[in-house]
């Protein structure tokens, strides 16, 4: 009796491929135009929208990668499952030098490129809206780092510096080149640079301004810069980020991108409802220290008291203890 | 030992044990300073005024933590002082807010919050005389604060601004005789219903980290909630 003619092994290869292929087009052209769009942190800033960019084409070159890995696992199951009889062991598999060398090209290729996107992307858009410390690397024209650049008064060209101070449980923010005021309120003008100088006056919080693709640190005694630029007017909601205490989930506050003109119009008023307290303020540094106060801003009475600090500075012997 | 006398054993057991966990939850997890009620007999956004009193003093005779700063509201109805920071009032009414500033003062850490925000002409009175800010660091001048961040609130309650009168402050709370300042102002609740915390910014946490610990992250200390209700 002849034997069975034997059955031909279908090409797996371009099975799999042609219907990776397919599903994968269909996933990033879904991503890009459909799913895109709709991604946080939205297009208020131009680090927002970067933000939004760089989550794309993370997702569009992620986005093969599991499908092939879910389809495999998917193709295995089906049609290399076992059958009903077949009771024989699989034929051995050695190593596949072609297979080996694709994996590791590709994966490496995808890696590698990455790497290069990602250095381009915090280099192109001045550090992508994250705290870069007191000495950034990516800085945009006119950075001012020094207090005394930022006291300046502003001039078209120039980021506009906003110094964001964390304290509990509010941020509020100082506008060193339009009087020095400080305000509960953060205005930005739209299409100017902006630099937040952010710091705390006691725990650690986290300067997260959503809608404009900013989170940075707020750590005392630090300045931590991080750059945006606001590209259409709208609303900015802030939430500090880092768990500070009692009441950290109730420390957020809105904003608001303007025009120029009306922030410039802004500012002025604000300098000048804020006035009787501005003069009342430390002199502007970039990082916010109470704990000594100007010995020259001393009362008669809070000297003779002994309240040469504000918190920490006239608790001794045993201060800071915790609970 | 006999089967019924090993199952009752088991059962006490098992009671002390249910009961030791209920003794736990309400008296430690669920127990809170009592609400004040100044919305009783109030129509909200009816035009009407409620009047709320507050004092604040330099320690608490009445808790565990002595040398801790509290505030104490007066209840309206029984006229007593209650050591409670929580407080309930109508929504878009006018309250008018009588602060009676006991403790000594101390420098705000950020002296911004010396500016008077978020009442009515942006100003409080004290003692009389209206002020829309106050220098803390300049002048012995500044107790505590009574913030309400979500309206825009900020009133820093004034102390006895001498020498001799910060050495000689009341002793027992809630206080009836002292060096004291009164401090008044009117807001106006917001229509929305909810509760809306309030705190002090004066770092009044003797011994903790930046004066920020202990009583200023303790509800029915220098923290608390106003509850508006429709």
């Amino acid at each position: 009796m002849a034997a069975p003619p034997a059955q031909r092994e279908p090409n797996h290869a371009i099975r799999i491929g042609f219907t990776w292929l397919v599903l994968a087009l269909a996933a990033d052209l879904l991503i890009w135009f459909v799913l895109g769009p709709h991604l946080p942190p939205g297009g208020l800033a131009s680090q927002a929208d970067g933000q939004r960019f760089d989550i794309k084409v993370m997702a569009v070159m992620a986005a093969p990668v599991m499908i092939f890995v879910l389809l495999y696992f998917a193709y295995s199951i089906i049609v290399w499952r076992g059958r009903e009889g077949d009771d024989d062991d699989g034929p051995p598999i050695g190593g596949n030098a072609r297979i080996q060398t694709a994996w590791i090209t590709v994966t490496s290729a995808i890696v590698l490129c990455l790497f290069g996107f990602g250095t381009y992307e915090l280099y192109h858009s001045y550090g992508a809206g994250a705290g870069e410390g007191p000495s950034p690397i990516y800085n945009p024209p006119g950075a001012e780092l020094t207090a005394a650049q930022q006291m300046a008064p502003w001039s078209p060209g120039k980021p506009v510096v906003v110094q964001v101070i964390g304290q509990q449980w509010r941020f509020t923010y100082r506008y060193p080149q339009f009087g020095g005021f400080e305000t509960t309120y953060l205005a930005l003008p739209r299409n100017q640079w902006v630099q937040f100088d952010v710091t705390s006056i006691d725990v650690i919080h986290s300067f997260w301004a959503y809608q404009l693709g900013v989170k940075a640190d707020a750590n005392p005694g630090v300045d931590n810069v991080a750059y945006t630029k606001p590209t259409q007017l709208g609303r900015i909601t802030v939430r500090c980020a880092e768990l500070c205490g009692l009441w950290h989930g109730a420390m957020f506050d809105y904003g608001q991108v303007m025009t120029l003109a009306n922030f410039q119009s802004w500012a002025g008023a604000s300098n000048a409802r804020f006035a009787s307290v501005t003069k009342l303020l430390p002199p502007y540094a970039t990082t916010y220290d109470p704990t000594e106060i100007p010995l020259f801003k001393l009362g008669k009475v809070v000297k003779a008291l002994g309240l040469f600090g504000a918190g920490g500075g006239y608790y001794p012997p045993n201060d800071p203890s915790q609970p | 030992m006999s089967l019924p006398v090993r199952v009752g054993t088991l059962l006490a057991g098992f009671l002390a044990v249910v009961g030791g966990v209920i003794f736990v939850v309400i008296h430690y997890l669920l127990a809170g300073p009592p609400t004040v009620d100044y919305s009783a007999g109030v129509t909200p956004d009816s035009g009407q005024t409620v009047s709320i009193m507050l004092q604040e003093d330099a320690q608490n005779t009445v808790t565990s933590h002595p040398d801790w700063v509290s505030y104490f509201i007066k209840d309206p109805k029984s006229h007593q002082w209650v050591h409670t920071t929580l407080f309930k009032v109508p929504a878009g009414t006018t309250i008018d807010v009588t602060i009676l500033g006991y403790d000594g003062c101390t420098p705000l850490r950020n002296p911004f919050w010396g500016k008077v925000t978020g009442t009515a002409g942006d100003v409080e009175n004290v003692n009389g005389t209206p002020v829309a800010t106050l220098n803390s660091w300049g002048s012995c001048s500044v107790a505590h604060t009574f913030s309400i961040p979500s309206i825009g609130l900020n009133v820093p309650v004034a102390s006895p601004t001498t020498l001799k009168e910060n050495n000689s402050l009341c002793g027992t709370s809630p206080c009836t005789s002292g060096p004291h300042t009164t401090v008044t102002f009117s807001f106006k609740t917001p229509s929305a219903p909810g509760d809306y915390f309030w705190q002090c910014r004066v770092p009044c946490g003797l011994g903790y980290l930046d004066g920020f610990g202990g009583p200023m992250q303790t509800i029915g200390f220098m923290t608390g909630e106003m509850e508006v209700v429709s």
